[in-house]
């Protein structure tokens, strides 16, 4: 099979899915088997994908332009690879989870629920892999539109706050920020397609070019740069398995990864070396690292901890790629999916806890490793990650970052890196020392449960392991990282 | 036989201009004639398919062949009327048409419900009417047959928004009867002048003389006036304030048939004396025409957004987002470069589009729930899903979102504005469009959200003839996200044509 017929594979199965489940959508069992074989052949298609790049052979589809110049066009290289492979394995697992959440917790509307997860989905791959601006940007809103009904699913008063919070913020921040930054971009360059190299150098002044950056990193508001997080904390009113599959990998991560494609493709790791601007966004960057832990440190509510969490690992990404040497974009790449590893475990340990226990608080969690001795442990592992420890695979990403910042003598990125890595454990730590050493509160109202069911706890054993797994086998992941950089 | 057939079609083709314009004003008597409804509509429905099938074909030959020249009897200019068509005027034709073609398809089961029955073959005849006068303001070539068609198309207007059912109808026909006629008064006035000075109302033959009379105080006067009186006819602000109540309580059919292309007509003939009578360089560099429309456009940009975000009737607050959008064409102008006119009329086009799919949604929810008070409109996303999905899709369009129609006016305007270096300018265009995100998406949450109200029926989807032409119309506005050769390449064509080069 071609590289043009992979790619169409990739986006036309999970909208395809998303039809498929709109039919049967009146016998569950079926729907919920369109969703996992679906998600099963995506990750077979993309994986199919990989030996192709790691060959270096080009794959690329065009669909056509709907303006001159501004063409409707796929082309997958190494960072949209990453992305790609981990958004797709994800999701498998996140079907399982949803599943055993979905019915586990009687969530009306279930039908719909897969549908838009399809189509976020096949966004997400339209998104990892574009080959330029204009069709990143047609994903881009995509995403955001099939998530909101997502957000909103409960459609009560608080649902609709958040749902407005996040349109307002992801839909603003796009239309008057990153649409007029790419068609600047095409009026000064006369093009949008990611060029190794950046497409910048020569044609665009540093004080536009400064502009156009700053732009970009607010525009791309799922990147979630402070003050535009604001949007993610609102999220977590959907269900679980939204919170952890698109609010932790799949927009969130487009976020980060559309602000790296900008950084190495757009503006070039040399042109933003000459940018006064770009250590401006170093320090922005920074900044909400470690404000975003603060706050993430005071929340009581588990799932805005998390969020405050991913909004302050998110920053890391950007912060690794504006260190501007070769080996912390390395590490801004594998973060991407490092980050996605932990970060979906432990929102599906906050999806288990709350289908078994009903619990959201992080104070009512003494002595819950007991009675789910899996979740929590799988939790552990992923707290792991967060801060950076061995034997988790967020060591590696933060390894190449320190690397990149110190070889460049990038020392305030430095400081902040391990500035934060004492504030992610205080933020996680105690959860999982009170979940497994403390005795458990007997309020009164507590009720005897044991684990999740057994989709969920699947689920979460399987990313857990995975956060292992790609510490101890990073090989893949590193390959492209470092064809990223073309080294 | 098939020889005869060929000799009419040829016979037919030779008068393509005329019967532009003749065909739907045969209809309009006929429609009156008919008495009853179903017939008339009939009638005015043949009629509107021939004149889109005549429109489509000038479009064609215009593009391809280039400017079609056409004497009215016979007559040559400048003693006759000339009928000049060009890849402008082509283009606008075929919009209006193509409008009153899917808006009548639209109109029987909605104008049953809205009209009572007696008059219902005089709505058909009116709208036919509005239809001629359109389509010929847009297709003449000779000034004060422009003022001709005006009227005609004014007169019928204030007859078909007068039918609305409410009694505040006739006050909003009123109140536009008298900005109009003032409107349409200025603009004949300017004409008047223009043909004291240069002794023709052949638009070719004044812009041949009027660059040697240019200083002269009864040209600059004949400019003020056309301007504002366009100005008026076209609801720019200040001048827009018979517009809200005319949309607001006409019927659906026609509120959908006017805001989609009365305005816009009126622009393409701003468009039409700027450019090719007056000349852009008298108009923009010896006269401050841009900022003239600068200035009002992003005051409407800004003040009819943010008033469409407080109005409780869906149509008032459409209508006053046409007041801002009508803002982006007039902005879109200003730059006066062939991408700003371009985009001015890609605008046209798109926004045609958008306003035509929502008022002919409303016009299905008015249908079911009699109302389109947002407060009754609360829950309705579940009981008329398809209109919903109209709603949502033209709303999609009107903010911009990429794959819709409306995302390709943005492209081109904010490129426009690059491009004469105005980079503040595009953050207004950027931060008055988030306004349009917020009035949106309280119609789709109130819709969508809400419980409906006690005491409302379940209400289900309107009648198949109301709701495909909706769905049309929003599928219109997917598609020309997609391929845009028709409204880009004749929009690049016509600015070509407009411009000639005027500028540097």
């Amino acid at each position: 099979m071609t590289g043009g017929t992979l790619i169409i594979l990739a986006l036309g199965l999970p909208l395809f899915a998303a039809l498929s489940i709109w039919i049967v959508g009146k016998h569950p069992n079926q729907r919920e088997a369109v969703t996992l074989f679906t998600a099963v052949a995506l990750l077979v298609v993309v994986l199919a994908i990989l030996p192709l790049i790691l060959a270096g052979l080009p794959v690329r589809l065009e669909l056509g332009a709907p303006l001159p110049g501004l063409h409707i066009a796929f082309a997958v290289e190494p960072l949209g690879m990453i992305f790609a492979c981990v958004a797709s394995f994800l999701w498998i697992v996140n079907s399982v989870f949803s599943i055993g959440y979905m019915r586990g917790n009687d969530e009306p509307r279930q039908t719909r629920f897969y549908i838009c997860f399809a189509i976020a989905i096949a966004a997400t791959m339209g998104l990892a892999f574009a080959e330029n601006l204009f069709t990143l940007f047609i994903c881009y809103e995509a995403l955001t539109l099939s998530t909101y009904p997502l957000v909103t699913h409960h459609k009560n008063e608080e649902a609709r706050r958040a749902g407005r919070t996040y349109l307002g913020i992801l839909l603003g921040s796009s239309v008057v920020l990153l649409l007029p930054a790419i068609i600047a971009t095409f009026v000064l360059t006369g093009s949008v397609t990611f060029t190794p190299g950046g497409i910048m150098a020569g044609k665009v002044g540093p004080v536009i070019g400064g502009i156009l950056f700053l732009l970009y990193l607010y525009g791309i508001g799922k990147a979630a740069l402070m003050p535009m997080h604001r949007w993610l904390p609102a999220a977590m009113v959907a269900p679980t398995p939204v919170s952890a599959l698109l609010h932790a990998v799949a927009v969130v991560k487009a976020g980060v990864f559309t602000v790296v494609k900008v950084t190495v493709y757009i503006f070039g790791l040399d042109y933003l070396r000459d940018l006064a601007m770009a250590d401006v966004a170093l320090y922005l960057a920074g900044f909400t690292i470690l404000m975003a832990s603060i706050i993430a440190l005071r929340q009581d509510n588990l799932k805005r901890r998390l969020a405050y969490s991913t909004v302050s690992q998110l920053s890391y990404v950007i912060l690794a790629a504006l260190i501007l040497s070769p080996l912390s974009t390395m590490g801004a790449a594998l973060h991407i999916a490092v980050h996605a590893f932990g970060k979906i475990t432990l929102f599906m340990a906050a999806g288990a806890i709350y289908t078994a226990a009903h619990k959201t608080k992080v104070s009512e969690l003494a002595g819950i490793g007991r009675r789910m001795p899996w979740t929590m442990g799988a939790f552990a592992i992923g707290a792991i990650s967060m801060i950076g420890l061995p034997p988790a695979a967020g060591f590696l990403s933060k390894w190449y970052m320190l690397l990149g910042a110190m070889e460049v003598e990038q020392w305030f990125a430095v400081a902040v890196i391990l500035g934060s890595t004492l504030l992610n454990a205080a933020y996680f730590l105690p959860i999982v020392y009170a979940a497994f050493l403390k005795p458990e509160v007997a309020n009164g109202h507590g009720h005897d449960h044991g684990e999740a069911p057994l989709p969920i706890v699947l689920a979460l054993v399987t990313t857990g392991a995975g956060t292992i797994l790609l510490f101890l086998f990073p090989g893949p992941a590193l390959e492209l990282a470092t064809r990223l950089v073309g080294q | 036989m098939n020889g005869l057939i060929t000799s009419l079609l040829a016979y037919l083709s030779a008068h393509l201009p005329a019967l532009q314009v003749v065909v739907p004003l045969v209809a309009a008597p006929l429609c009156l004639l008919a008495g009853r409804a179903g017939l008339a509509w009939i009638i005015a429905f043949t009629a509107s398919v021939a004149a889109t099938a005549i429109a489509a074909t000038l479009a064609y030959l215009t593009f391809h062949n280039g400017v079609i020249h056409y004497d009215m009897g016979g007559w040559a200019p400048p003693w006759g009327i000339e009928y000049v068509v060009d890849t402008a005027n082509a283009f606008i034709l075929l919009l209006v048409s193509a409008i009153a073609t899917v808006v009548l398809a639209f109109s029987p089961a909605s104008i049953a419900k809205e009209i009572r029955p007696g008059s219902q073959h005089l709505f058909y005849c009116m709208f036919i009417l509005c239809l001629t006068g359109l389509l010929g303001i847009t297709v003449t070539g000779d000034a004060f047959n422009v003022f001709v068609f005006l009227e005609i198309s004014s007169l019928s207007s204030y007859a078909l928004i007068a039918l609305g059912g409410q009694r505040k109808a006739l006050t909003a026909a009123f109140q536009y009867l008298v900005m109009g006629t003032i409107g349409a008064t200025f603009f004949l006035i300017g004409v008047g002048l223009l043909y004291m000075m240069t002794g023709t109302l052949n638009m070719a033959d004044m812009q041949a003389r009027i660059p040697a009379l240019q200083d002269s105080r009864p040209v600059l006067a004949a400019f003020a006036f056309i301007t504002v009186g366009l100005a008026l006819k076209a609801a720019l602000f200040p001048l827009h304030l018979w517009l809200p109540n005319a949309y607001a309580y006409a019927p659906s059919a026609v509120s959908a048939f006017l805001a989609a292309t009365a305005t816009k007509v009126s622009l393409y003939v701003l468009l039409r004396f700027t450019f090719t009578i007056f000349g852009a360089k008298f108009a923009f560099l010896d006269l401050p025409l841009h900022w003239a429309l600068l200035a009002p456009a992003v005051i409407a940009m800004f003040a009819g957004s943010f008033t469409a975000i407080f109005q409780r009737d869906i149509k008032r607050m459409l209508a006053y987002s046409s007041i801002a959008q009508i803002g982006y064409i007039t902005l879109a102008i200003s730059l006066a470069s062939s991408a700003g006119i371009a985009a001015a009329l890609i605008h046209i086009f798109n926004h045609g589009l958008i306003k035509a799919a929502l008022f002919c949604a409303m016009g299905c929810i008015f249908y079911r729930i009699g109302s389109t008070r947002i407060e009754n409109m609360a829950g309705l996303g579940q009981q008329m899903p398809w209109t919903m999905t109209a709603i949502i899709i033209a709303g999609l369009s009107l903010l911009g979102v990429p794959l819709t129609a409306g995302f390709i006016s943005k492209w081109y305007l904010v490129q426009a504005t690059l491009q004469a270096d105005l980079w503040w300018l595009v953050l207004l265009i950027a931060l008055s469009s988030m306004l349009a995100l917020v009035y949106v998406w309280r119609l789709v949450e109130t819709m969508y959200f809400k419980d409906p109200p006690p005491g409302r029926e379940a209400a289900g989807e309107a009648p198949l003839s109301m709701l495909l032409p909706t769905l049309l119309l929003a599928g219109a506005n997917i598609y020309f996200g997609l391929d845009t050769r028709l409204p880009v390449s004749m929009a690049e064509s016509a600015a070509a044509l407009l411009l000639r080069g005027q500028l540097p």
